[in-house]
């Protein structure tokens, strides 16, 4: 009778209510919703404790206290409901958390997020004011000089580099100490990896999250510096801008292919030669390996870059990929000590913090396959070995050998390993392997042959994380083709054509023209 | 009868107005009232607190002449322990009111150390965060019942920040250097002290009444005792804390 009642008067009502822009959320339907869907991680009281919590970093979010990444709030403010739908929708990059929005009805999702928010009393408390910040519009000039140097400036001025590094890839004097609130490890972002950004990849995003600091992390907020007239908006912007000139203008592209372009002069062979800036980069993903035991839940390495080149008689691969530390690090080992203690471990005696070096794998068959069957992708079996390239920091080296699944690898001797020239420099890793085309050991070693698909995939360790033998990152095949040399025909053929064209036309021309001549005198007469 | 309702009348505005006397109080200014003092004693073996490196912060290591430590546990030359957070727990009538100090309290970002380590505030009462060091700091409240903040301090500069809920204790901490932490008590009433070098305290101008008292330590945990107060007198209440 009563809820009748109201539900007349709130009809009548000639508005609606003015602070809630959704219809009415349904938590009884959002239960239902969180325990098929959001409970395996985030736990059946919200705490962010669910039965696959304990494997993951960054931790799912605890939803009793209330405290969220991504919001337009001031720093310790409540969310409003938008902020999390947005991170419902879109989901968290670099993070397990998937984006929800074509998976779940709009309904479900609002539904949800008023489910999840009964699980803190902060969200029933009606002396918080949830009140997005104000945020301005982007000044122009974006990409000029001038911005990205006024941006630098203050990157460096209000201590960006301290946990980011000087060149941005989270490697600052501050990143090893990193805690998030309730004390587990945590990574100050790579910014050259917009893509993988929480709260999103836009120059609007990495303002706003300037301006409001990720609660729960060691992100502070920056607005007090603009209230106290520090920096101005404008100059926090730049900021923004700068931070993301960083990245790739768009995510990288997963491409099949990795283009090997055949160079007429010697291959190079360091990481630092200019050929290289003038060769196509392959972005390649990587994920840890969690098939085999002891799995791993938390890989540090997100992906690799790769470069390919070939000579008449050799190749060269160029592989750069991000890494915090150059393993073995003593400042990183309290870091990895906490990982090790965070990510819940498949040994029945957890591995003990140590001091390991970085390393990478790359893997081919032992011979190019005729057809589509490759070998298994996670480093080959007994019986179906692959060849593989692995290079570590310490002894700082690279072998070749042979792969007979995870816990097998036969070095091959006799001179079998590849070049390898690497440099390590502002949290990055540039390593260059070269190797002749063809070799005497047929039967193990790849026969590199142009015009071919030949499989290939990735692996990599962060010594500093933890990583070591199985505890790694890995990709899936992929193809390297090194282009054949362009006959010389591909260059003669369109002379000739000309010429031929050419010749006939002058030919056509000239007959016309003679007959022109003849017309003058007999009148027409055909001689044919 | 009239008479009587008079006297009800003159005797609930007496009543009244000592009520509103004694519970605006604020500590440390204590016109009647009892006090309830003593001292934190320590036992046991002394920890040594681990050395920080400030390699990375030139200008906060200049501030020091000897290698500068945390101060996890400060134990005084007279054997006392000092950063240990004394205060009234419970016992206080549940209808009280407290007025909130219109001064504020101050933590200083001095040498890459907080200044106080310890310290203590009223619901609602400003706290004045100081970056004296000039250099970046960021300072982050982990409250559980108060909402917590982070907020960037590159410079030498004064932020001020309030508190919402009574909370023992709302940790304090720098990311940019992880060695620096400190520890705040928000409060509902003004009965509270932080041992210093002597390791005394004293708690004033209490009402009669009978008082659970806590002493919270950041190692140490916490120990409780119970005192009873008639008049207007001091009360001795001592504390030990033994090393892990």
């Amino acid at each position: 009778m009563v809820s009748g009642l109201l539900l007349l008067a709130l009809r009548a009502a000639p508005f609606p209510i003015p602070h809630s822009p959704f219809p009415p959320q349904d938590t009884t339907r959002g239960k239902a919703v969180y325990v098929k869907w959001c409970a395996g991680c985030h736990g059946d009281k919200g705490a962010g404790d669910g039965p696959a919590a304990s494997r993951m970093l960054p931790r799912p979010r605890d939803f009793t206290g209330a405290i969220y990444k991504v919001r337009t709030t001031a720093s310790g403010q409540l969310p409003t409901d938008q902020d999390v739908l947005r991170s419902i929708d879109e989901g968290l990059p670099g993070t397990a958390m998937p984006a929800w929005k074509d998976r779940l009805s709009e309904r479900e999702r609002r539904d949800v997020l008023a489910y999840l928010k009964t699980f803190s009393a902060f969200f029933q408390d009606t002396s918080q004011h949830i009140v997005p910040l104000t945020f301005s519009k982007e000044p122009g000039g974006a990409t000029s000089a001038v911005a990205l140097k006024v941006g630098r400036q203050f990157y460096d001025s209000i201590g960006c580099w301290k946990c980011h590094g000087k060149a941005g890839r989270g490697d600052g004097p501050s990143a090893p100490t990193l805690k998030t609130d309730p004390g587990e490890p945590i990574f100050a972002a790579d910014l050259h990896e917009s893509w993988r950004f929480r709260g999103g990849a836009g120059t609007a995003d990495i303002y706003r999250r300037l301006r409001t600091g990720l609660d729960g992390t060691p992100m502070p907020s920056f607005s007090d510096l603009i209230d106290q007239k520090f920096l101005t908006d404008e100059q926090l912007w730049r900021v923004a801008q700068y931070v993301r000139s960083l990245s790739p203008q768009r995510a990288p592209e997963v491409r099949d292919v990795i283009h090997a372009p055949r160079l007429p002069g010697g291959l190079p062979r360091s990481p630092d030669d200019s050929a290289w800036a003038r060769v196509e980069r392959y972005w390649f993903p990587l994920v840890g390996q969690v098939i085999r035991k002891p799995r791993w839940f938390a890989p540090a390495v997100a992906g690799v870059w790769v470069q390919a080149v070939h000579t008449a008689d050799s190749l060269a691969l160029r592989l750069e990929w991000d890494d915090r530390s150059e393993s073995p690090d003593t400042p990183w080992l309290e870091f990895e000590r906490r990982v090790l203690d965070h990510v819940t471990s498949d040994d029945s005696v957890p591995a003990p913090a140590d001091l390991w070096p970085d390393g990478i794998a790359v893997q081919f068959p032992r011979s190019i396959p005729a057809g589509m069957e490759r070998p298994y992708f996670l480093m080959g079996t007994a019986t179906d070995p692959v060849y593989q390239w692995r290079w570590t920091s310490m002894p700082r080296q690279a072998v070749a050998g042979l792969a007979r699944g995870l816990s097998r690898f036969d070095v091959l001797g006799g001179g079998s390993a590849p070049g390898a020239g690497a440099r390590f420099a502002d949290g990055q890793w540039r390593l260059v392997l070269t190797r002749a085309l063809a070799t005497a050991d047929t039967a193990n070693e790849l026969q590199f042959e142009a015009g071919r698909a030949i499989p290939v995939a990735f692996f990599a360790w962060d010594g500093s994380n933890g990583e070591h033998d199985t505890r790694m990152a890995v990709s899936a095949w992929y193809f390297l083709a090194l282009d054949q040399p362009t006959p010389p025909r591909v260059y003669l053929s369109p002379v000739v054509a000309m010429a031929v064209t050419l010749g006939l036309g002058m030919l056509v021309a000239v007959r016309a023209q003679r007959r022109a001549g003849a017309g003058g005198d007999g009148g027409g007469r055909s001689r044919a | 009868m009239r008479k009587f309702g008079s006297l009800a009348a003159v005797v609930a505005a007496v009543l009244v107005v000592a009520l509103a006397a004694w519970t605006r109080q604020p500590a440390g200014n204590a016109q009647g009232g009892a006090t309830v003092t003593g001292k934190v004693k320590f036992t046991g073996a002394k920890p040594t607190n681990p050395p920080i490196d400030m390699t990375e912060e030139p200008k906060c290591k200049a501030k020091y002449t000897t290698t500068p430590t945390r101060e996890t546990v400060v134990v005084n030359p007279n054997g006392t322990l000092a950063n240990v957070f004394v205060y009234v727990k419970s016992g206080l009538p549940a209808s009280a009111k407290y007025e909130t100090p219109k001064t504020a309290v101050l933590i200083d970002q001095d040498g890459c150390h907080y200044r106080p380590h310890v310290l203590g505030i009223m619901v609602g009462q400003t706290l004045e965060i100081k970056n004296s060091d000039g250099i970046l700091h960021n300072i982050k409240a982990k409250g559980v019942k108060n909402r917590p903040f982070n907020i960037s301090q590159p410079t030498t500069m004064t932020s001020t920040r309030t508190f919402s809920a009574p909370e023992v204790m709302v940790p304090l901490e720098c990311n940019v250097h992880g060695w620096m932490q400190a520890y705040l008590g928000v409060l509902p009433h003004p009965f509270y002290a932080i041992t210093g070098a002597d390791g005394s305290f004293t708690i004033k101008g209490l009402p009669p009444g009978t008082y659970t008292i806590e002493a919270w330590h950041e190692k140490y945990a916490t120990q409780t005792a119970t005192v009873t107060i008639a008049g207007t007198e001091s009360k001795t209440q001592d504390f030990t804390f033994a090393a892990k």
